[in-house]
């Protein structure tokens, strides 16, 4: 850790790319430099045929066989005519501009493809080629030995959007930028001193022009405020977009009346003013981290499609929506089990860590059930599927309720609450208005009417929560925690019950500890140890050899791995047994009392000792609990695991946190919900599908990942795994951005309170419009913006 | 002064140019990835000429120095 990449620069991260000793921080940095290297630079810009590229021979056997499925290459594909293709595959691990120059010099590297584009924030790459002269399989396996191995999964089966609305978006303030200049220079002379000099031609054709400018503005670019506020209504909310469409009419049709009637020029620049600054607002909270995915379910995480086997024993690719009951079908070595399925043959050596929590995998016999989710560890082994993919009761658990959470969401947030009296309020004040100019001054009734409407009009208050929350949501991102949306700022500031997921999330999940407890063994011992464990894929195996230092020097003779009982061979001349209790001692003992998992070694005759492995738990961890309890949040603990380690996390989490084990994955959702319903407000924080229905059910799910762009179950954000410590500080920095919504409310009421002061004694002129509403959404977002970066800095170093 | 009316019509014009040329390039993907194109400019000349002539026409080797048109 810690190495900077040759190449670009760049952190190598865990697991850096080594060739002549120097780290890179991916393959494509690799070949770069190999080209440059073995090129002696001059050749790197006239490179036509990439000599440089080896093409690894990595055997990916049938892998992608399923890719020479019709169905599933008509799904994939975006687009096939005369033998032309073109797909969009999405490469998780694009980060660098070498990534980029290797992806799209793909076409040198075989002559059916034609082109490639990446799309950097969405790791996109869309491959033209020739569909006759290379398959789809083949390029994907072409990638594959490049080290760029593109996902693809049931997820991408179903049609993607194009990013459409984001599109739309920019539109909108294109349009909205392009009348606000104009309108403003056409209103501009009116505000000079002497205006009422210009002549009455100039007047009305400046009037028109920016009636005719307007009109897009009002039916176009505003559209989305009006729809919002009709959904709303019809919910019996009103929501924020109420008064702003209230507002933008009454402007629209007071300054088409003043225009129509050449009394004036009317207030058309404040209203393409506040739709631009609104519409802006929105952009700047819509950013959103393209690449992750935050709507995840079981699709992504299973497989396209699988092998069956039919009678004869010939081998066929099935799309994973087709597997049927009693269909046969084989897993090979770390392939996932898709549906719940018996085993008919082999040994099956299952890692459930994902799915269930447990950390070490558990041996199956032939016909026992396994249950989707769970990797295969080991040779290849034959099932019978005995449920359909939609109907195994993993994907079962996921599909229950939803939607339940977007419909509560919207209804109870800060703005929408403030919103409601805000409307109210206003109402009566241009109500009371009216009535007291009908019986002084009739004339003036309807104008202060609709003039407390127009300065009323809340665009700052609209303004502060996008500001505050989307600058918020952007600090987070660049200290690695990752939101799915504004929304989620606010949750995360009301909850106070926190629950941990215990494997994957508060320890490590594929390093253990092992300590050895027993007779002091020599060097020349341990080393002995790590030549025979280094034989073995184990989790405990690399766990031991990860624990002795000494180097493993020595042959192992006879090495034999006995599934879920331990390993054994001859080094040096003497055998040695590495494994559970009842392997070494050789007596079928009743297993241990304590479910700690001890690994025992038998050398020389007798049992030396065990080593004592422990989960390692994540650095920060303590931090976090203190932090956590300082601020006197609820906290508990649901592990899928055992409790051997329960009295090492008591003393971690103290004794008043709950700490419960042999948690099944809806004992944890239905624990979220009993917790929900005693009035809690419950933020999850786990990482695997065992979590999916807790941390949907909960208000905050949050999951931790070492790899953002690698799968993670639906949550409501993402914390980088290196940033765990933080956690407290991120909740804590939400509480200062309510406090910062609340300030900038009080703002924008003291200009609203400013200028309705002008607008019920009837004197509201355009001018007085003109500079009140930018200046007071232009101060609003000033401060929401500049606090928000002060405060996260100060609380994140 | 009824030169102004000239003036804010040729103004409207130019802008509205302007207007028409944004719109472009928002719906033609512009604005969808504002990393790659400023990395890809640096590669090397050939990757430009064959991604110009999508069409299925590799580049021929000799035209590799050849300037893109």
């Amino acid at each position: 850790m810690g190495l900077k990449c040759l190449h670009c620069g760049e952190s190598c991260g865990k697991n850096p790319v080594m060739w002549d000793d120097e780290p890179f921080c991916c393959y494509g940095c690799k070949t770069v430099y190999q080209i440059l290297n073995e090129k002696k630079l001059e050749k790197y810009y006239d490179i036509q045929r990439m000599p440089g590229i080896k093409l690894e021979k990595v055997d990916v056997g049938n892998k992608y066989a399923y890719l020479d499925n019709e169905d599933v290459k008509l799904k994939l594909l975006d687009f096939l005519d005369g033998g032309i293709g073109k797909v969009s595959l999405y490469v998780p691990v694009i980060h660098c501009a070498s990534c980029i120059w290797l992806l799209e010099n793909l076409h040198t590297l075989n002559a059916g493809i034609i082109s490639s584009s990446v799309n950097f924030p969405k790791k996109l790459v869309s491959v033209t080629f020739k569909e006759n002269e290379v398959s789809l399989r083949q390029l994907v396996e072409l990638m594959a030995s490049i080290h760029y191995i593109p996902e693809i999964n049931l997820n991408h089966l179903d049609k993607k959007d194009s990013g459409k609305s984001e599109r739309d978006l920019l539109l909108k303030i294109g349009i909205a930028g392009f009348s606000l200049l104009n309108v403003m220079l056409y209103n501009f002379p009116e505000y000079l001193p002497g205006s009422n000099q210009l002549s009455e031609t100039f007047v009305k054709f400046f009037g028109w022009m920016s009636f005719i400018l307007v009109l897009p503005v009002v039916f176009y670019c505003a559209n989305d405020y009006y729809l919002s506020a009709f959904k709303g209504l019809r919910h019996k909310v009103i929501n924020i977009d109420v008064p702003i469409t209230l507002g933008i009419f009454t402007l629209f049709f007071q300054s088409t009346y003043d225009i129509i009637a050449g009394s004036g020029i009317g207030y058309l620049d404040s209203l393409v003013g506040l739709v631009f600054f609104l519409l802006v607002g929105k952009w700047y909270q819509s950013k959103t981290y393209r690449a992750l995915s935050f709507e995840r379910d079981y699709k992504s995480y299973f497989p396209v499609a699988v092998t069956t086997l039919d009678d004869e024993g010939g081998e066929h690719s099935l799309s994973i929506a087709d597997i049927k009951e009693g269909d046969t079908i084989l897993i090979r070595n770390e392939e996932l089990v898709p549906a719940d399925a018996i085993l008919l043959k082999g040994s099956a050596n299952i890692d459930y860590s994902f799915v269930t929590g447990e950390a070490i995998p558990v041996e199956k016999k032939q016909g026992e059930l396994l249950f989707a989710g769970g990797r295969q560890m080991g040779r290849n082994i034959i099932l019978k599927v005995s449920k359909s993919v939609k109907q195994s009761y993993l994907t079962q658990l996921w599909n229950q309720d939803r939607h339940q959470k977007e419909t509560v969401s919207n209804l109870n947030n800060v703005i929408n609450s403030v919103s409601k009296y805000f409307t109210i309020v206003v109402l009566i004040v241009a109500a009371s208005a009216a009535i007291y100019w009908q019986f002084n001054n009739p004339l003036l009734t309807i104008f202060a009417f609709t003039s407390v409407l127009i300065i009323a009009c809340p665009c700052a208050l609209a303004l502060t929560v996008p500001f505050t929350f989307g600058g918020t949501m952007r600090e987070f991102g660049r200290k690695g925690f990752y939101l799915k949306n504004a929304e989620v700022i606010e949750y995360l500031h009301k909850i106070d019950t926190v629950i941990f997921d215990k494997t994957g999330t508060i320890t490590l999940s594929h390093t253990m500890k092992a300590e050895f407890k027993g007779e002091l063994l020599s060097d020349e011992q341990l080393s002995m140890i790590k030549s025979l464990v280094a034989n073995s894929a184990h989790p405990l195996s690399i766990a031991i050899k990860n624990s002795i230092s000494q180097p493993a020097v020595y042959e192992v003779e006879n090495f034999k791995e006995i599934p879920s009982l331990g390993i054994s061979g001859i080094v040096r001349g003497s055998r040695i047994n590495i494994g559970s209790k009842i392997f070494v001692m050789g007596t079928c003992a009743i297993p241990d009392k304590e479910y700690s998992t001890n690994v025992y070694v038998f050398a020389k005759n007798k049992v030396l000792g065990y080593f004592k492995i422990e989960n390692v738990y994540r650095q920060g961890l303590e931090e976090v609990i203190r932090d956590l309890k300082k601020y006197h949040y609820e906290i508990f603990l649901l592990s899928g695991d055992n409790d051997a380690e329960k009295s090492t996390l008591a003393k971690i989490f103290g004794n008043d946190t709950r700490l419960l084990f042999k948690q099944s994955p809806t004992d944890k959702r239905d624990f979220v919900r009993k917790l929900k319903e005693s009035g809690k407000t419950v933020l999850m924080i786990g990482d695997g599908l065992n979590d999916a229905g807790a941390l949907m059910e909960s208000n905050v799910g949050l999951t931790i990942a070492d790899d953002i762009y690698s799968f993670s179950p639906a949550c409501d954000g993402i914390i980088e795994a290196g940033r765990f410590g933080n956690l407290t500080k991120f909740i804590r920095i939400t509480h200062t951005s309510i406090n910062i919504v609340k300030i900038s409310f009080l703002i924008s009421f003291f200009y609203n309170v400013v200028g309705i002061g002008f607008a019920v004694q009837g004197n509201l002129s355009p001018l007085v419009a003109a500079i009140l509403m930018p200046i007071s959404s232009i101060s609003v977002v000033a401060f929401a913006g500049f606090s928000v970066k002060t405060f996260s800095k100060k609380k994140i170093d | 002064m009824s030169v102004i009316f000239f003036l804010v019509i040729v103004g409207i014009i130019v802008a509205g140019g302007f207007l028409v040329a944004f719109v472009w390039s928002v719906k033609s993907g512009q604005y969808d990835d504002t990393y790659s194109p400023a990395v890809r400019m640096l590669f090397d000349d050939t990757k430009i000429v064959s991604s110009t002539e999508q069409e299925g026409e590799k580049p021929e080797k000799d035209n590799k120095k050849k300037p893109e048109k």
